[in-house]
C-alpha cells in the first residue's frame, strides 16, 4: 500500500468515526445557544472555540460531517445506479439511435452544472439538503455514464466477448457477467473522486443557503455564518474550511492510491 | 471540415433547443400555477390575475413555450415583477461583472496550468513534479469559496493591497480588473490544479505513445519530442476539460461574488430566488445554459483544429 | 573497419539480466539480421545501439558506430547522432507517425533538427525522399489517411532522410500483408545498396532473414546462440537452438486421413454490404461490399483453409458463419440448418460450432477462473452438465489438450501465450462442436509454441473426427494443416481448392502473387553430420 493510500484511510476514517460518533454523543448540544459563551477561541472548555451563538464548534463539525457525507454518498449512488446502467446500455448498442440518445442526453446534462440545477430546485421547491442531494446526483450521472461506456467499449472489441456472443449470450448477460465485472475498478476509483467532488459541492451549495437548512448543521453554512466575522474571530472560517479541505483531500488520496493499488492504469475523469 | 461543423451545429442547436424546454418545464409547468407561487399564500386574487395576465398565462403552455422562445431570440427576456424593469437591462448590468470574471479566470488557470503540467510531466518523478503534483493535490481539495475568503483575510483585510469586495464599474478598467483579480484567483487556482494534473497525465501518456519514440530515433531530445510532438496531442483531452471548465467557472463565479459582495448574476439570480421572481431565474439560468453549450460547441471546433483526424470525419 | 561493432553487451533493468555479453560487427552494405523468439532481447539490442533504452536500464560493453562508443557518448551527442548517423524503423507503423503533422513535415523535421536549411528546402527534401521510398501521395497528407504500407515508407522516409551510415529496423514488416511486406523488403534492399549503408534487421521471421539477409545472429534469452554469414549458417548450423527454431519454423504436421462423410456446411452466394461514409454532405450513403456472392461448402470431418490478406472479407466470413451477423444475401447452413432463422441466430446450430481467436491475451476474461472460462460453451446447452458431470467435463478438456485438471482454478495471467491458446481450444472442444473456426489462431505464437499447437490440431483430429475453417495469412501453416484451401480477394473467393494443388500450380494470378511474395525458408540441409 502506496503513502497516499494510508494518509488517504486515515484521513477519511476520521470524518467517518466523527460522523458516527455524532449520533451518539457530541461535546455539546448544538441547538443550546449560549450567547455569552460566543466567539471564544480554540483550546478553551470548547476544543475548537465557539461560533457567534456560542455553540460548540466542534459538534457542529461533527454534525456536519453527517451531512457532508450523507448528501456527498446518496448523490454518488444516484449517479451510479443510472449513469452505470445507461453507459453499459449505449455501449452494448454501440453506434445505434439508444446510444446517440443516451449520449446526447448526457451532453444536455453536462450543460447544467449541479449549481444551475439546485437553483433551478430550488427557485420552484425551496431550499433543503434532499434538494442539493438531487442537484448533485443529476450531475453524476452522466459522469458515471459516460466513463462506463468509454471503458465498455474497448472491452466490447475484446476476443472474449465474442466468444461469449458465439456461446449464445445476449448482451444484458455480456454487460453484466464480462464489463461490469471488467470495470469495477474504475468506478470505485471514480466513484471515490465523485464522492469528494460532492463534498465541496454540498458545501458550496449550504454555503449560498441552497442546501441543507438551520438547523441541520453543515460546514457550508457555517462558513457562510463566518464570513462577516472572519477578520474577529477566524478559527469561526478556519476550522469548517480545513475540515472540508482534508476530507476531500483524503477522500482523492484514497481515490489515487485506490488506483495504483488496484491499477495503475485506470484513467479517472476529473472536472 | 464543413461537415463536421454543420455536425456540431446542428447538436447545438438541437442542445439549446432541448435545453430551453426543461428550463420552461421546471420554472412554468411544474409550480403549476406559476402567478400564484410567486406571489406566495398571501397574496390577494387580483393581483395574481394581474401577474397571470402579464405573464400570458391564460394561454396555453405551447404558445407561451414559443412566445418565450421568440422573445428570447429578440433579445426580450421578459419584465421582471419584482424590479418592474425588462430583465434584458437586469442581465445586461450584471453579465459585465460575471462574464469578465469568469473569463478573467479561464485565463489565469489555463496560464498556470499549462506550465505547471508540462514541467511536471517532462520531470516526472523529480523533486518539481512531485512538488507540483502536492500542490495540485491541494488544490484540488480546497473549496473555492472558502479559499476567497482566506484570500480576503490576507490581501484585504491584513496586507490592504484589495478592496474586499464590491465592484467600481468599467470606468475606469483597472480598477476594475483590480476588483476581480482576487475573485479570479480564488476561482482559478482550484481549476488550475485540476487542469495541470489532466495536462500532466495526458503529456505522459503521450510520451509512452510510439510517435514519440519515432520523434527520438530522428534525433529530437526528450524537450523537443515533448515540446513538438507530446503537447499537441495532448491538447485534445486538455480542451475537452478547459470546455467543462467554463461551466464551472461561470456558476463558480456566481457563488464567489457572494463572497465579494459583486454585482453580478449571481446576486441577481440569489435575490430573485428568494423574491420567487421566476421571470428573472428562467432566463439568467437560460443564458448560463446557452453559455455552456455555445463553449462547448467553441471546443469541439477547436478539436477540428488541433486532430486532422476529426477534420475528415462526417 | 566495420561501421558497427557490439563487444560484450550487458544489459540489466533493475534485477533482470535482459543481455548477456551480446557481440555483433557489421560492414558497410551488408544486412545483418538478428533473431529469436520473444525475450530473446533482439529488441533490446537494437534499442541499445540507438541509445534509447528505457529508464532504469544499465548497459555494459562496447557498442562502436564508426568507432564511437554509443554507451559513452553523452546524451545531446547521441541527439547528434539519431537520424543524422543512424536511422530507425519500427514494426507498427499505424502508431509510428504524429497523427496532428502532416507526413512531410514529419519527414523535413529529421533534416531541419541536423541541419542549418531552410523550411523550403528541408520539405523540398523530404518530398524528394519520400518519393524516393516509393510513395505515391503528396506530402502534405496526413498519416490516417495512409495505409499501413504507405505509412511504413513514410517511417523508412524520415529514418534515411540523412543518409545514415546505420538503418535499424525491428520486425518492420511484422504488422504487414504479404505482398506489401515483400515491396517493403525489396525496397530496404534497395535502399542499402544505393546508400551503401548497413542494414540492423530485427525480425522473428526466419523465412524473412534466410531471404534477405547476408549474415544472420540468433539469439535466445538474452545470449547471441549463433552468428554466421546466411549461406554458411544454413548449411552448417552449430546450436541446437538455431536448428529447433528452423525446424519449427517450417512445421509440418501429419493430419489423418478423411473420414467423415456428407456435407457439412454449405455457404450460397453470400452477400454483405457495410454502409460506408457518405461522399457528399446529404449524398446517399455508399456500401462497401465485404462479402460478394460467396459460395462454398464443407464436407464433415474436411480441415479448410482460407487465406487472403486483411481487409479481403475474412473476419465478415467468420462472423457470418457463427452467427454473429446477419447477411444481407444468400444462406449459410449447417448441416442442412439456416444459422439464422428469422432474423436471430439458431441456437440449435450455434452450439455445433466453436471458434479460437488469434490474440491469447485478449481471448479470457481476466476476471475468471479457468473452469468458468472453458464452461462458457454450456450457455449454448439446453441441459448444461453440473456437479462431477461438469468437473469430469472440465477435466477431459484440459486433458485433451494437454493441461492438468488442476489448472482448472487458475486465473488465466498464470499462463503463458501458448498454454492460453490450449486453454482457447479447450473452451472450443467442451461441447464437442462438429465444426471449429480457428481464426489466426496461431499467429501471435512463437515458432516452437506454433509447432506444438499445431501438433495439438493434428492430434486432435486423429482422435475423433473434426472439421474446422482454419484462417490464417501464414500460407505455410495453412498449407500443412488443411485438406482444402479457399483464397480470398476483395470479398471473393478467387481460387479453392486441393491444398496441395493450390500451392504447387496456382491458377488465380491473385494466388499466384500471394505465394510469390510470400518469403520460403530454405530447405534444412540434412548433412551437417558429414561436414
Amino acid at each position: 500500500m502506496s503513502r497516499n493510500l494510508i494518509i488517504g484511510i486515515a484521513l477519511t476514517a476520521i470524518f467517518l468515526v466523527l460522523a458516527a460518533v455524532s449520533f451518539l454523543w457530541t461535546p455539546y448540544d448544538i441547538e443550546a445557544l449560549d450567547i455569552p459563551n460566543k466567539l471564544q477561541g480554540p483550546g478553551g472548555a470548547n476544543l475548537l472555540g465557539t461560533d457567534h451563538f456560542g455553540r460548540d464548534i466542534l459538534s457542529m463539525i461533527m454534525m456536519g460531517a453527517r451531512t457532508s457525507i450523507a448528501v456527498a454518498l446518496v448523490a454518488v449512488g444516484i449517479g451510479m445506479a443510472i449513469g452505470i446502467p445507461l453507459g453499459l446500455l449505449a455501449a452494448a448498442r454501440r453506434g445505434s439511435l439508444l446510444d446517440e440518445l443516451i449520449m446526447r442526453g448526457n451532453d444536455l446534462v453536462f450543460a447544467f452544472p449541479s449549481l444551475v440545477i439546485a437553483i433551478l430546485i430550488t427557485a420552484v421547491f425551496g431550499a433543503s439538503a434532499v434538494n442539493a442531494i438531487i442537484a448533485i446526483g443529476i450531475f453524476n450521472i452522466p459522469v458515471f455514464a459516460r466513463l462506463t461506456r468509454g471503458a465498455a467499449l474497448p472491452l466490447w472489441e475484446r476476443d472474449f466477448i465474442l466468444a461469449a456472443r458465439v456461446c449464445g449470450k445476449s448482451a444484458a448477460r455480456i454487460s453484466v457477467e464480462h464489463i461490469l465485472p471488467n470495470i469495477t475498478n474504475l468506478m470505485i476509483v471514480q466513484g471515490t473522486i465523485q464522492f469528494s467532488l460532492g463534498i465541496l459541492a454540498e458545501a458550496a451549495l449550504s454555503y449560498i443557503g441552497l442546501g441543507a437548512q438551520p438547523p441541520t448543521a453543515s460546514w457550508g453554512r457555517m462558513l457562510a455564518d463566518a464570513q462577516t466575522l472572519v477578520s474577529i474571530a477566524p478559527h469561526t472560517a478556519l476550522v469548517p474550511g480545513f475540515a472540508i479541505l482534508l476530507m476531500v483531500l483524503g477522500l482523492n488520496l484514497l481515490g489515487d492510491g485506490l488506483r495504483d493499488w488496484l491499477d495503475p492504469r485506470i484513467r479517472v475523469a476529473r472536472v | 471540415m464543413i461537415r463536421y461543423a454543420l455536425g456540431r451545429l446542428t447538436s447545438l442547436i438541437i442542445s439549446l433547443f432541448v435545453a430551453s424546454l426543461v428550463i420552461f418545464a421546471v420554472i412554468e409547468v411544474i409550480p403549476g400555477d406559476p402567478a400564484a407561487f410567486m406571489l406566495g399564500v398571501n397574496a390577494r386574487p387580483d393581483t395574481i390575475a394581474a401577474l397571470r395576465a402579464e405573464m400570458g398565462l391564460d394561454q396555453s403552455v405551447v404558445t407561451r413555450y414559443f412566445d418565450w422562445v421568440t422573445g428570447l431570440l429578440r433579445g426580450d427576456f421578459g419584465q421582471s415583477w419584482t424590479y418592474k424593469t425588462p430583465v434584458a437591462d437586469l442581465i445586461a448590468d450584471r453579465i459585465w461583472v460575471s462574464l469578465p470574471l469568469a473569463i478573467y479566470a479561464l485565463i489565469l488557470s489555463t496560464l498556470i496550468a499549462f506550465p505547471a503540467g508540462i514541467y511536471a510531466a517532462s520531470r516526472r518523478g523529480g523533486p518539481g513534479d512531485i512538488t507540483i503534483m502536492g500542490a495540485t493535490q491541494l488544490g484540488v481539495a480546497i473549496p473555492n469559496f472558502w479559499f476567497a475568503m482566506i484570500l480576503v483575510l490576507i490581501f484585504a483585510i491584513n496586507l490592504r493591497w484589495f478592496s474586499a469586495g464590491g465592484f467600481p464599474g468599467w470606468g475606469d478598467p483597472l480598477q476594475a480588473i483590480k476588483a476581480l483579480t482576487l475573485p479570479a484567483i480564488a476561482l482559478a487556482l482550484p481549476q488550475a490544479a485540476i487542469l495541470a494534473r489532466v495536462m500532466r497525465s495526458s503529456l505522459l501518456d503521450m510520451l509512452g505513445e510510439d510517435f514519440i519514440r519515432t520523434a527520438r530515433a530522428k534525433g529530437l531530445t526528450r524537450r523537443q519530442a515533448l515540446w513538438r510532438h507530446a503537447v499537441r496531442n495532448a491538447l485534445i483531452p486538455v480542451l475537452t476539460i478547459i470546455g467543462l471548465q467554463f461551466s464551472f467557472l461561470l456558476a463558480g463565479g456566481i457563488i464567489i461574488e457572494q463572497v465579494f459582495f459583486l454585482p453580478g448574476l449571481g446576486r441577481l439570480i440569489f435575490q430573485s430566488i428568494s423574491a420567487r421572481d421566476l421571470i428573472v431565474v428562467e432566463s439568467v439560468v437560460m443564458l448560463l445554459v446557452f453559455t455552456v453549450i455555445v463553449v462547448n460547441f467553441a471546443v469541439d471546433l477547436a478539436y477540428a483544429a488541433v486532430d486532422p483526424r476529426l477534420r475528415a470525419r462526417t | 573497419m566495420s561501421i558497427l561493432a557490439i563487444n560484450g553487451l550487458s544489459l540489466r533493468i533493475g534485477q533482470t539480466e535482459i543481455l548477456h555479453d551480446v557481440n555483433l560487427s557489421m560492414q558497410h552494405g551488408e544486412i545483418v539480421a538478428i533473431t529469436g523468439e520473444s525475450g530473446s532481447g533482439k529488441s533490446m539490442t537494437a534499442l541499445s545501439v540507438m541509445g534509447l533504452l528505457p529508464r532504469g536500464a544499465v548497459a555494459q560493453g562496447q557498442i562502436l558506430l564508426d568507432g564511437v562508443d554509443i554507451l559513452q557518448t553523452a546524451e545531446p551527442d547521441l541527439c547528434q547522432m539519431r537520424g543524422n548517423a543512424m536511422g530507425m524503423v519500427f514494426q507498427e507503423p499505424m502508431t509510428a507517425l504524429n497523427p496532428v503533422q502532416t507526413i512531410g513535415a514529419q519527414v523535413a523535421e529529421t533534416i531541419l533538427i541536423h541541419e542549418k536549411t531552410t523550411k523550403v528546402e528541408a520539405h523540398q527534401r523530404a518530398a524528394a525522399m519520400l518519393e524516393r521510398v516509393g510513395l505515391k501521395v503528396a506530402p502534405t497528407r496526413y498519416p490516417h489517411e495512409l495505409s499501413g504500407g504507405q505509412r511504413q515508407r513514410v517511417v523508412i522516409a524520415m529514418a534515411i532522410a540523412l543518409r545514415p551510415k546505420l538503418l535499424i529496423a525491428d520486425e518492420p514488416t511484422t504488422a504487414l500483408d504479404v505482398t506489401t511486406q515483400a515491396r517493403i523488403l525489396d525496397l530496404l534492399q534497395d535502399l542499402v545498396r544505393e546508400f551503401d549503408m548497413g542494414l540492423l534487421l530485427i525480425t522473428h521471421d526466419l523465412a524473412v532473414v534466410a531471404d534477405v539477409a547476408d549474415h544472420i545472429v540468433v539469439m535466445q534469452k538474452g545470449r547471441v546462440v549463433e552468428a554466421a554469414p546466411t549461406a554458411q549458417l544454413l548449411a552448417n548450423m552449430q546450436h541446437p537452438y538455431t536448428r529447433a527454431l528452423f525446424e519449427a519454423s517450417g512445421h509440418a504436421v501429419q493430419l489423418p486421413e478423411l473420414g467423415g462423410v456428407g456435407q457439412l456446411l454449405s455457404v450460397r452466394n453470400v452477400v454483405r454490404d457495410y454502409p460506408a461514409r457518405r461522399k457528399a454532405l446529404l449524398g446517399p450513403r455508399p456500401m462497401v461490399r465485404a462479402l460478394d456472392d460467396v459460395s462454398f461448402q464443407m464436407d464433415h470431418g474436411e480441415r479448410v483453409g482460407l487465406v487472403g490478406e486483411s481487409g479481403c472479407g475474412k473476419s465478415t466470413l467468420t462472423r457470418a458463419i457463427l452467427g454473429l451477423e446477419e447477411v444481407q444475401g444468400g444462406d449459410i447452413r449447417l448441416d442442412g440448418e439456416p444459422v439464422f432463422t428469422h432474423h436471430r441466430p439458431n441456437l440449435a446450430v450455434r452450439r455445433r460450432m466453436q471458434v479460437v481467436f488469434q490474440d491469447p491475451y485478449s481471448s479470457f476474461n481476466p476476471r475468471h477462473r479457468v473452469d468458468r472460462l472453458i464452461t462458457e460453451p454450456f450457455h449454448l446447452l439446453d441441459d448444461p452438465p453440473q456437479g462431477k458431470a461438469r468437473a469430469a467435463a472440465i477435466a477431459k478438456a484440459l486433458g485433451d489438450v494437454g493441461l492438468s485438471p488442476g489448472d482448472a482454478g487458475k486465473y488465466i495471467h498464470e499462463f503463458s501465450g501458448g498454454q492460453r491458446q490450449r486453454i482457447a481450444i479447450a473452451r472450443a472442444l467442451i461441447i464437442e462442436p462438429e465444426l471449429i473456426i480457428f481464426d489466426e489462431a496461431v499467429s501471435a505464437l512463437d515458432v516452437s509454441v506454433r509447432a506444438q499447437v499445431l501438433d495439438l490440431i493434428a492430434d486432435l483430429c486423429r482422435k475423433r473426427p473434426l472439421a474446422y475453417l482454419f484462417i490464417s495469412h501464414d500460407l505455410s501453416v495453412v498449407r500443412t494443416v488443411t485438406d482444402r484451401v479457399m483464397v480470398m480477394q476483395a470479398g471473393k473467393i478467387v481460387e479453392q481448392g486441393d491444398t496441395e494443388q493450390v500451392f504447387t500450380n496456382p491458377q488465380h494470378p491473385y494466388t499466384q502473387t500471394l505465394i510469390a511474395a510470400a518469403p520460403k525458408l530454405p530447405e534444412l540441409s540434412h548433412a551437417v553430420e558429414t561436414v
